[in-house]
């Protein structure tokens, strides 16, 4: 089978031809370092099957930093090599470009970006690059499609070796292609670009970035509350309780099937959070109470993400980051691990070393609360308001700083000093960014639903063969003494370890005071990620450093739930 | 003049002359376009010796203070 290999620099839309070309879906954005790992798909090219490799963006073939190794190792494996070229930034491209050609593979070059070198007033003369460099190249606006079929059409045109040069001499060759083919016209700053500026100025960008905080906060907040208000609870009270009622009087209350799917009826009614049936809490947690707000935050992400404005937030916190011990980029993991874990986890490849990437993903499991969690948390303790959140929250953000400072002071090495491109600020194309958001909301639904009912069962099978008390019994002292919670809590504490979501609501019917619940909280945060985001860690960091992170989360838990429990 | 491009001006230009420190920062540094004989701008500096951010030809790169005091250039005056 003939193998496709995309390549290029970071940040040129390898991703979005990726998917045109594969019809897979896959997550873009406009950050460096997206794609660190490679992606496979397939395509039909003349009647055939064809492989199509995405490979990580990388500036040179002579690798600098691991992903940029991984690029250089792949090259052998293609038979055929597609050059995506930013045409804004026709110069630094070419550099890898002219590498390419030298490799012995034969290539094709998508000028990729072509709308936004119109709109930025450069002008490529394409049939003369075309001469010069001796291999196609094809005009391309991956986010439209526009350009793509002529691509594949010419994929059999693909040469190699086709510009010989010295290696010391290649930038002085880049020069002499641009200077030959490329026109800028002189324009006025575009709007976006006196943003771009602004937002990285210290005295209008941290202005800028507690703005754009807190209207982000404010629109999950809103678009969250109101889908569950108006949609989502209507349709489970209206609609599916009525249902479930008539279930419930089928089976008659009390027996094994009645439990298992509609759970316990309070007062003769069904309580959607507290009555633990696969019917009921089941499907009420996940859909009515958590996917509304993981909709919300990840459509504000997306945007933020495909706007370009992350990394301009990882300059800004780089100087406070870096006396943390940590690397600007380091926030990006931490904003992505607000939603889910799992996709914090595997940002914190963004990261050079391993040990940024060890620390980076521990600070996140045991600090950053996923959204599902969030949701939870808040809708357990949203009725006390302040008194009840900022405890939990703020006491989560002051274990993260002071985790940071230990991890800085113990572990051996100092955090690299940042070194990455800013990509311009770009419209985001609502279709993409809308696939996207639709993508990650999906994967929600896919991953995280049959993990609650997995949840929901475990919890009606340890009960009815007894483990949860025999549980709370044997852990009542750690339970009871330490983080000075009832013994029942135990439970919440168990199904934690698959998902925090139905681990919190568990707390609701246990009639836990205002300081347990906070307690409980905080705990059911650190002690351990969820089983899903431990697997992607084992397989990130391998089984002897999850066993380290593993003992600094059980003892950090136990440590702040004890110290609440003394201080509340 | 010869400075650094931490000392350098928030919209001065200079042409980079040289760079130091380590042979895989050297290097990555010329793979994203800031080497010899190239004209930077230096666009903002965050505060208490923070990333600089440099504009290289179309590319916008912010690299931190340490690096950025081992990218000499000449400016005017
Ligand atoms: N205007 C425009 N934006 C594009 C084009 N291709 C990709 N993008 C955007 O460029 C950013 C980077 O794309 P991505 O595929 O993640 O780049 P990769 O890192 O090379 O895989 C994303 O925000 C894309 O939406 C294009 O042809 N025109």
């Amino acid at each position: 089978m003939k193998r496709i290999l995309l390549m290029g620099n970071p940040n040129v839309g390898k991703s979005v031809v990726f998917s045109r070309l594969t019809g897979a879906d896959v997550i873009v954005s406009n950050y460096p370092g997206t794609t660190v790992e490679f992606t496979k798909g397939a395509m039909v090219l003349d009647g055939q099957r064809a492989e199509v490799i995405d490979v990580p963006g990388t500036y040179t073939l002579d690798p600098t930093i691991r992903a940029e190794q991984v690029a250089a190792d792949m090259l052998p494996e293609g038979d055929v090599v597609i050059d995506v070229v930013d045409a804004t930034n026709l110069e630094r491209n070419l550099n890898l470009t002219l590498q390419l050609l030298q490799s012995g593979k034969p290539v094709v070059v998508a000028l990729n970006m072509w709308d936004e070198a119109g709109h930025k007033g450069i002008n490529i003369d394409v049939e003369r690059l075309e001469g010069l460099l001796g291999v196609p190249v094809v005009p391309t606006v991956a986010i439209s499609g526009r350009g793509i079929s002529n691509l594949v059409s010419r994929l059999d045109e693909a040469q190699a070796n086709t510009y010989p040069h010295e290696d010391d001499d290649r930038w002085s060759q880049v020069g002499e292609i641009v200077e030959q083919v490329q026109r800028v016209t002189q324009r006025h700053h575009t709007f976006l670009e006196r943003l771009a500026d602004f937002s990285l100025q210290p005295e209008t960008g941290i202005p800028l970035a507690v703005v754009v905080g807190l209207v982000a906060f404010a629109l999950i907040r809103f678009i969250g509350e109101g889908l569950i208000g108006y949609l989502f609870d209507p349709l489970f009270e209206k609609l599916w309780a009525p249902l479930v009622m008539r279930l419930s009087e089928l089976l008659g209350p009390g027996g094994f099937w009645h439990e298992l799917l509609v759970g316990k009826l309070v007062a003769g009614e069904i309580e959607f959070v507290e009555s633990l049936g696969l019917l009921t809490t089941g499907l009420y947690v996940p859909l009515a109470m958590v996917l509304p707000y993981v909709f919300a935050f990840y459509l504000v992400l997306s945007l933020l993400e495909d706007i370009g404005y992350l990394p301009r937030l990882g300059v800004l916190v780089d100087t406070i980051m870096h006396h943390l011990g940590l690397h600007g980029l380091t926030i990006i993991p931490m904003l992505l691990g607000l939603g889910c874990n799992i996709p914090g986890a595997l940002s914190t490849r963004i990261l050079e070393t391993r040990r940024q990437r060890f620390i980076a993903a521990t600070l996140m499991a045991i600090c950053v609360p996923c959204m599902a969690q969030i949701a939870m948390v808040v809708g357990l303790l949203g009725e006390f308001g302040a008194i009840g959140l900022v405890p939990v929250f703020g006491t989560l953000a002051l274990l993260w700083v002071v985790l940071a400072l230990i991890f800085k002071a113990v572990l051996p090495g100092e955090a690299p000093e940042i070194f990455i491109e800013i990509p311009p600020y770009r419209i985001p194309a609502l279709r993409a960014t809308g696939q996207k958001v639709w993508l990650r909301t999906r994967q929600f639904i896919t991953d995280a639903v049959p993990y609650v009912l997995l949840g929901v069962l475990v919890v009606n099978i340890m009960y009815v063969l007894g483990i949860i008390q025999f549980l709370g019994h044997v852990l009542a002292p750690v339970i009871t003494n330490i983080l000075g919670l009832p013994p029942e809590a135990v439970a919440a504490l168990l199904i934690g370890f698959l998902r925090k979501d139905v681990a919190v609501g568990m707390l609701a019917p246990l009639g836990l005071s205002l300081k347990q619940l906070i307690i409980a909280c905080v705990v059911l945060t650190a002690y351990f990620p969820c089983a899903a985001t431990f697997a992607v860690l084992l397989r990130e960091f391998g089984i002897k450093d999850m066993a380290k992170a593993a003992a600094i989360m059980v003892t950090v838990a136990l440590c702040i739930g004890g110290l609440l429990n003394l201080l509340l | 003049m010869i400075i650094s491009a931490a000392e350098m001006r928030e919209g001065q230009t200079g042409l980079v002359i040289n760079l130091s420190g380590g042979h895989g920062m050297v290097r990555r540094m010329q793979a994203m376009g800031v080497r010899p004989g190239v004209p930077v701008v230096k666009l903002t500096s965050q505060p208490f010796r923070g990333p600089v951010s440099l504009q290289v030809g179309a590319t916008q790169v912010a690299v931190g203070f340490g690096i950025a005091r081992r990218i000499m250039v000449e400016v005017a005056g």
